[in-house]
């Protein structure tokens, strides 16, 4: 099979320009493919996913009772970014992370941002992840967003935007290190041809990042990755990254609070633990200061943090910064804090919650996106151009009953990557979240995770709703 | 290391070890059935009165038949000992622990696991019972040897050796007790060619007919039972077995050996050191079956004092057990 024929339809493609020849980027791997013996890229597209079927790289399908795990839908034409395109990319994420973090530890300070008139205090104090609890709270060196998932789109004018940000637990990175294995092995030669610029090292970069905010200074600080548990659907990712940094993989169960410390429960007794990396919500982490009925979490563990007794990692709270009402405001934050304009741009949105906005997103419903502030993983969203007259019809309706939870936008042409669909090529469209770090300082993973929507036309990646995903080439500057 | 961590290798190990000698009891009459006379019926009751599951059985199934019980101890979920149910449980286990065992581990237990669930399974091993029963036991020594070679010997390690020899001893007794329970034709047959077939098939399934050979040669009921209860070099000897997880026992404590400073040290302790001084006439003058009852209880007490001792608090609902 080979990209003889491929149709970008019009459309901008990650990989072909629009007259059908590779971008130069891309030549030495279109090359590459156009020369493998019939039938071998399938062969190798099997192959991978075989090994990752062995290696257990699955995902839970929530709603099924079975517990069903599946590989996550792998796919085996990366995408390929240039070293030069990538550079406003990193900018612009380090510029969007200071601010928003800059946010975070404002909203529960003094809040001058509300103050100054810039962010209404209604849309702050009414956001599902702003929790009062967190007021005053000083995490170590003031950071609060240690990890961030963005999720970046292009236009098809080639514009690139950023749809949202995860500031909460924002999962996929192990998808982007195992994706990355599972390419070097199939495509060894094209790697040496092309300077790919690493992801490996992420583990690394990010148990130092753990290791710096550690509330006592200790030779060694004692990390812990806190996990629901195997049932959860992001278990293995919590697994990986445990594993790969070398440190303890804990459920609440394994934990408790004992001198002054939050303390695992081992075969030689109680040993401390410094920084807890948990992936667990908010509401779950302690049942005596959130939800009451958590089983997951660790009762005593905020009345800890508050003291400055143990590092969390994402600072509770931060999830009031992914509500996608706030996320309206961020180009005001980076102009508020940074006194910058903001590098990569938002999306254009409507706020259901101001009268003009929700007028018009109510006429207009048939040609935008509506997205509920508060869900993720494409949960509560209208696809305007897909839906049909009753889901619009029922939208109105829940827009009308809580303008606040809803924000719209246009409907975006995302960027086409070229895909295999049994024996042949399509374009699928796409979206990129870069994982950024933010511990002494900011760093950004070169690339992340590419989600593809595999079904035809569609434009939601999630996994949750038949997305898969594609490894991420950033090429080293000089090669591109 | 975490307790809840040391429990689910533990497990792990034994569920897997469990899955490995059910195989072996199921071959023993695979191999039978090539070497019988042909008036001899093929006897599948045995199979299931060792497993400790026969009232499970007779609830759901018919009587015993070649299907009935391969369906039982290899398939049937609802057996919470079969192969299937082990190796789930082993690979559930597993799945908890990842992060700790070596990623090669991880995908040999996956890999078992998915041989197992793959369609068709069931088929290919009533079609062909010796090779699937063979890949079984195969895979089962594939994830031992992986532990040993890409594992750290270290705490975790100890508690899957731990688990792995306790239940290796127990398998051991309910092989040799099979014997109890396969009949012969005539009384006048001990000692006949029949009888030297079934322990022979026995000590194959134990894998243990070339052992004994070079150890006593010829086939005799108290030499195969002293054989597989008492020898000290053989790997699935309940000597053998008991005495390596007391070294296990003790690598994870510190405590010097004999002496002990709780419940698990000193049950395993007393065991190793009867074994150590029994000889088999004592066995076979107080019955051969009695005595592999008794081993049963105790090293279920043990298993017991080990939770307690390492494992406790007890693990929330849906735990391993």
């Amino acid at each position: 099979m080979t990209f003889d024929g491929y149709d970008t339809d019009g459309l901008y493609d990650e990989m072909f320009l629009p007259e059908g020849t590779p971008r130069p980027e891309a030549r030495p791997l279109v090359e590459r493919i156009d020369a493998l013996p019939e039938g071998e890229l399938i062969r190798l597209h099997q192959a991978a996913e075989r090994a990752l079927l062995n290696t257990g790289i699955t995902f839970t399908v929530y709603g099924d009772d079975q517990g069903t795990e599946r590989i996550f839908p792998f796919d085996i034409v990366p995408r390929i970014v240039p070293g030069a395109a990538w550079d406003p990319f990193e900018r612009g994420l380090r510029q969007r992370i200071e601010a928003l973090n800059l946010f975070l530890d404002d909203v529960y300070h003094d809040q001058r941002i509300v103050r100054d008139g810039v962010v209404p205090r209604s849309v702050v104090e009414s956001s599902q992840g702003f929790r009062p609890q967190c007021v005053g709270l000083d995490p170590p060196g003031g950071v609060w967003c240690h990890i961030t998932g963005t999720d970046l789109v292009r236009h098809r004018d080639g514009t690139v935007y950023v749809l949202e940000d995860n500031l909460r637990c924002p999962s996929g990175v192990s998808y982007v290190l195992e994706n990355r294995a599972v390419m070097q092995e199939t495509f060894p030669a094209v790697f040496e041809g092309l300077r790919v610029r690493p992801v490996n090292d992420y583990p690394s970069r990010l148990l130092t990042m753990l290791e710096e905010v550690a509330p006592q200074a200790a030779a060694r600080p004692s990390v812990a990755v806190l996990t629901p548990g195997v049932y959860n659907s992001a278990y293995f990712e919590h697994s990986f990254l445990a594993q790969q940094m070398g440190v303890e993989l804990v459920e609440g169960r394994d934990l408790t609070v004992a001198n002054d410390r939050l303390q695992m429960r081992t075969t030689r007794g109680l040993q401390p633990i410094d920084v807890l990396y948990r992936r667990i919500d908010d509401d779950f982490l302690d049942p005596t200061c959130f939800r009451s009925d958590s089983l997951l979490g660790v009762p005593g563990i905020m009345e800890l943090y508050q003291r400055g007794r143990v590092a969390l990692v994402n600072a509770p709270g931060t999830g009031v910064a992914d509500d996608k009402v706030v996320y309206a405001y961020v180009p005001d934050m980076i102009r508020y804090y940074l006194d910058q304009d903001a590098i990569l741009p938002n999306v254009p949105t409507w706020l259901c919650w101001r009268d003009a906005d929700r007028r018009y997103v109510l006429d207009h419903l048939p040609e935008l996106v509506v997205k509920s502030a508060n869900e993720a993983g494409g949960y509560g969203m209208l696809v305007g151009p897909e839906s049909t007259e009753a889901q619009r019809t029922e939208f109105a309706a829940r827009i009308e009953a809580a303008p606040r939870n809803y924000i719209a936008q246009p409907t975006l042409s995302l960027s086409r990557v070229p895909t295999r669909v049994d024996r042949r090529f399509e374009g699928r469209h796409v979206d990129l979240r870069p994982y950024i770090l933010y511990g002494r300082e900011i760093y950004v993973l070169p690339g992340g995770l590419t989600r593809v929507a595999l079904r035809k036309g569609t434009l939601v990646v999630n996994s949750s709703q038949g997305g898969g995903s594609k490894d991420t080439w950033v090429l080293a500057p000089s090669a591109s | 290391m975490l307790s809840r961590v040391a429990e689910s290798i533990y497990w792990m190990s034994r569920y897997i070890e469990r899955a490995e000698n059910v195989a072996r009891v199921v071959g023993v009459n695979n191999r039978l059935r090539l070497d019988l006379p042909e008036q001899a019926a093929e006897q599948w009751d045995p199979m299931v009165q060792v497993s400790g599951d026969e009232p499970a059985f007779r609830a759901r199934y018919d009587r015993p038949t070649r299907t009935s019980v391969i369906r039982f101890l290899a398939f049937d979920p609802l057996n919470p000992n079969s192969i299937v149910s082990c190796v789930t449980r082993a690979r559930e286990n597993a799945r908890s622990v990842r992060e700790v065992i070596s990623s090669e581990m991880w995908e040999e237990v996956n890999r078992f696991y998915l041989f197992l669930s793959a369609p068709g399974a069931r088929d290919r091993a009533l079609a062909n019972a010796h090779a699937f029963f063979q890949e079984i036991r195969r895979s089962s020594h594939l994830i031992e040897g992986t532990r040993n070679e890409t594992m750290e010997h270290g705490e975790g390690w100890h508690f899957g050796e731990i688990g792995r020899q306790i239940e290796r001893a127990d398998q051991t007794t309910r092989i040799l007790d099979l014997k109890y329970y396969l009949l012969l034709p005539a009384a006048a047959d001990v000692g006949a060619p029949i009888d030297d077939l079934q322990w022979g098939a026995l000590l194959r399934s134990a894998s243990a007919m070339e052992a004994y050979r070079r150890a006593h040669g010829r086939i005799a009921a108290a030499a195969v039972a002293g054989f597989l209860l008492l020898d000290r070099e053989f790997p699935r000897s309940v000597h053998h077995c008991t005495t390596a997880a007391q070294s296990s026992l003790h690598a994870v404590t510190g405590t010097p050996f004999r002496r002990f400073v709780n419940p698990a040290e000193r049950s395993l302790g007393r065991l190793v050191a009867e074994l150590d001084y029994t000889d088999v006439t004592d066995v076979i003058r107080a019955g051969l079956h009695g005595f592999l009852d008794s081993l049963q209880d105790r090293l279920n007490d043990i298993g017991d004092e080990i939770t307690r001792t390492f494992f406790a608090p007890p693990v929330a609902p849906g735990g391993r057990g």
